[in-house]
């Protein structure tokens, strides 16, 4: 089992390499739309800081379904997404295995640059230090539920539309308990109580959202 | 070891055919033939469960495919109308995962000795995508010569490739035979098998088998 | 128990479905008229006024019965769904898909008299309230359901991928809400509930069960004569459909 999803992640990361544009593409996105937002509401250190964490939040969502829609869709178009799900094991686990895969390029690249993005909008130091620690655990939920959505929509026309309007309802709560951690942390409140409930989202979307996704792979081949 | 029953195929609002059975042993193949759109991918994926039949039922070893599941996988190898390879990585590598997501140990010798044999000798470390349409198929080919599971399910193995190499697809499936495999595959070429026992399966009207013939 | 369970499947046949709907429908039309004319009856004339918020209020006569069906649709179209996955059952397929855009009008409904209401009372038309977000994210699962079906094709693998969403919806729709409640009252939402109308007299309750049973009958029906198209629409090459209009041509 364990090398299975070895062999899975080792691979969707080996394409992943090959492909780094995208990677570097949703990067920046990201770090565009979060620099977007002081233009449109102006530099006040006070605005900004309570606006940091819901905008922070709300572009790793965008970066995120940015990256989705080639889940899958590449492996379905040149036929390796049959020999998949034709592999002797459930596709559930070698779904989860693109999963961590889809983490470690599209969710960690996230993590790694919010700590800048967050000065920015002039956070201190523990929000900071919150703000990482959310997305840290909140993203791996976001690319288990967003893997749901790209199963559903593949191969389907204007899938990638469609594919935020089923995704987005979907992640709200991991924007609420993500958000809401750094803004508990800057209102003094502690934020354990958000972070064990993103623990909770991200633990059900990571090793619940296989099941259905590889349902949904098993109708789109159909 | 494979039995279909009154299998039917309805796609779209088309019923492609209706009431198609067969029976397969271990060292026999079967060719399905049949004027295009009339159902042999979707008869081949059928088999694969990939496709649930309209109607009827696919039988392995006498059990039904639906139920058997993983059981019924580990014993199948489907090469599909796409290359099944990644542009990405090189036929080496191609080789190497798409064995290592079968669950099945290939050494890298093996797979060099598998890519050599389908000629693609010091292409091993070139990514796909610099490859001809026809180097890719046998890149794709290159995963039967070490296969010992004993269904293959082929689709058009035969497209794009040279005389020489469609000599070697086709030795390769009379090998498997001789060694008690089963072979199901479509084509439009005439290619003889150099062992075993070849059923022939037509699909379509009568008289697309007749214009064919 | 064999026996029973043959009869069931008969009547999920869609040959056999249709004249019974046909049959149900003017029923249900019916009924519908009777508890919607008696609950509105009720709620603008014997139904005393609030003390609080005048003659205002009597907007939730039509907005709770909308948000109980909006989100109690939500489940029978997931169960419709989750049925016709498991045991391969057309009509259920079909039932989920035909119940999807009414359901998706009464949460339009519910925010639409919410804001009507929202107006008067607190002085503006939107407030986030728990409740009128949880409904609004319940009009997006809708939409994309719909959105979803809309997209694929093959009905078949429509029914499918839309039963895979909505049992996913489903498992979310408690998650959602539970982070939405938990997340205004962490900012000090809206103080006036919606349906918490300090005491409701009983007068006004029994306005309210009248008109939720109204627009309930009201969804049977127009749901059962959406499924009578889709059947017609998805079978029209079978023999059936093909002898149905004939005869009526």
């Amino acid at each position: 089992m364990l090398t299975l999803l070895r062999a899975v992640i080792g691979r969707d990361l080996r394409l992943a390499m090959r492909r780094q544009a995208d990677i570097v593409a949703a990067m920046f996105f990201f770090i565009i739309v979060v620099s977007l937002f002081p233009l449109g509401v102006g530099p006040e250190p006070d605005q900004l800081r309570r606006m940091a964490p819901g905008v922070l939040w709300v572009a790793a969502l965008l970066a995120t379904m940015l990256s989705l829609p080639r889940l899958f869709a590449d492996d379905h178009r040149d036929g390796t997404l049959e020999q998949l799900a034709l592999a002797p094991q459930p596709l559930g686990l070698i779904v989860l295995g693109k999963v961590i895969a889809h983490w470690l390029v599209a969710g960690l690249p996230l993590v790694v640059l919010a700590p800048v993005l967050g000065v920015q909008f002039d956070l201190a130091a523990d929000a900071l230090g919150v703000l990482v620690l959310s997305l840290l655990i909140g993203t791996p939920a976001l690319s288990g539920i967003g893997a749901i959505g790209a199963a559903l929509t593949l191969g389907v026309r204007g899938g990638g539309v469609l594919l935020s309007l089923l995704v987005l309802p979907l992640y709200i709560p991991v924007l609420i308990f993500g958000a809401g951690a750094v803004d508990a942390t800057v209102s003094g409140l502690g934020p354990q109580a958000h972070l064990s409930l993103l623990g909770a989202l991200a633990l059900g979307g990571v090793f619940f959202a296989p099941w259905p996704t590889a349902a949904a792979l098993r109708v789109a081949l159909e | 070891m494979l039995e279909a029953s009154n299998l039917e195929c309805v796609r779209g609002e088309r019923r492609l055919f209706t009431d198609l059975n067969f029976r397969l042993a271990g060292g026999e193949m079967l060719h399905l033939q049949g004027s295009n759109g009339s159902g042999k991918t979707s008869l081949l994926r059928m088999l694969c469960a990939l496709t649930p039949a309209a109607s009827g039922e696919i039988f392995w070893r006498g059990r039904a495919i639906a139920k058997l599941g993983e059981e019924f996988r580990s014993e199948l190898c489907y090469l599909g109308h796409q290359n099944a390879i990644k542009e990405e990585l090189t036929p080496l590598e191609n080789l190497l995962s798409s064995a290592e997501l079968a669950q099945e140990t290939l050494a890298e010798d093996a797979a060099f000795d598998a890519l050599a044999m389908v000629g693609l000798r010091g292409r091993e470390d070139l990514a796909c995508r610099y490859l001809s349409q026809g180097q890719k198929r046998r890149a794709a080919l290159a995963r039967l010569v070490n296969e010992k599971r004993a269904l293959w399910v082929l689709d058009e193995p035969y497209v794009a490739l040279d005389a020489a190499a469609v000599e070697l697809v086709a030795s390769l499936i009379g090998a498997h035979l001789q060694a008690g495999g089963l072979a199901v595959l479509t084509t439009h070429q005439a290619v003889a098998v150099p062992a075993g026992a070849v059923r022939e399966l037509w699909l379509g009207d009568a008289d697309a088998r007749q214009r064919s013939q | 128990m064999t026996e029973r369970v043959i009869n069931w499947f008969k009547y999920a046949s869609p040959q056999t479905f249709y004249p019974l709907a046909g049959r149900l429908i003017p029923w249900f039309w019916a009924l519908a008229a009777l508890f919607g004319a008696a609950g509105l009856t009720i709620g603008f004339l014997l139904a005393p006024t609030d003390a609080q918020q005048g003659e205002g209020y009597r907007i939730i006569f039509l907005h709770v019965p909308a948000s109980w069906l909006s989100m109690f649709i939500y489940l029978v179209m997931a169960f419709w769904a989750g049925i016709g996955l498991a045991f391969n059952i057309r009509l259920s397929g079909m039932m989920a898909s035909a119940l999807a855009p009414t359901g998706a009008l009464f949460a339009f409904l519910s925010l639409w008299t919410g804001a009507l209401w929202g107006k008067p009372m607190w002085g503006t038309w939107w407030v986030w309230d728990a409740r009128l977000t949880s409904e609004l994210i319940l009009l997006f699962l809708y939409i994309g359901f719909i959105a979803l079906q809309a997209a694929i094709d093959d009905p078949r693998r429509a029914d499918k991928a839309g039963a895979i969403l909505a049992l996913v919806g489903v498992v979310n729709i408690p998650i959602i809400y539970f982070s939405v409640k938990w997340w205004n009252t962490l900012h000090q939402g809206a103080s006036v509930s919606l349906t918490k109308a300090p005491s409701m007299a009983a007068m006004m309750l029994w306005g309210m069960l009248l008109c939720a049973l109204g627009c309930w009958m009201y969804s049977i029906a127009i749901a059962l004569m959406r499924v009578r198209t889709i059947m017609l629409e998805r079978e029209r090459h079978t023999d059936w459909v093909r002898s149905l209009l004939d005869d009526k041509g």
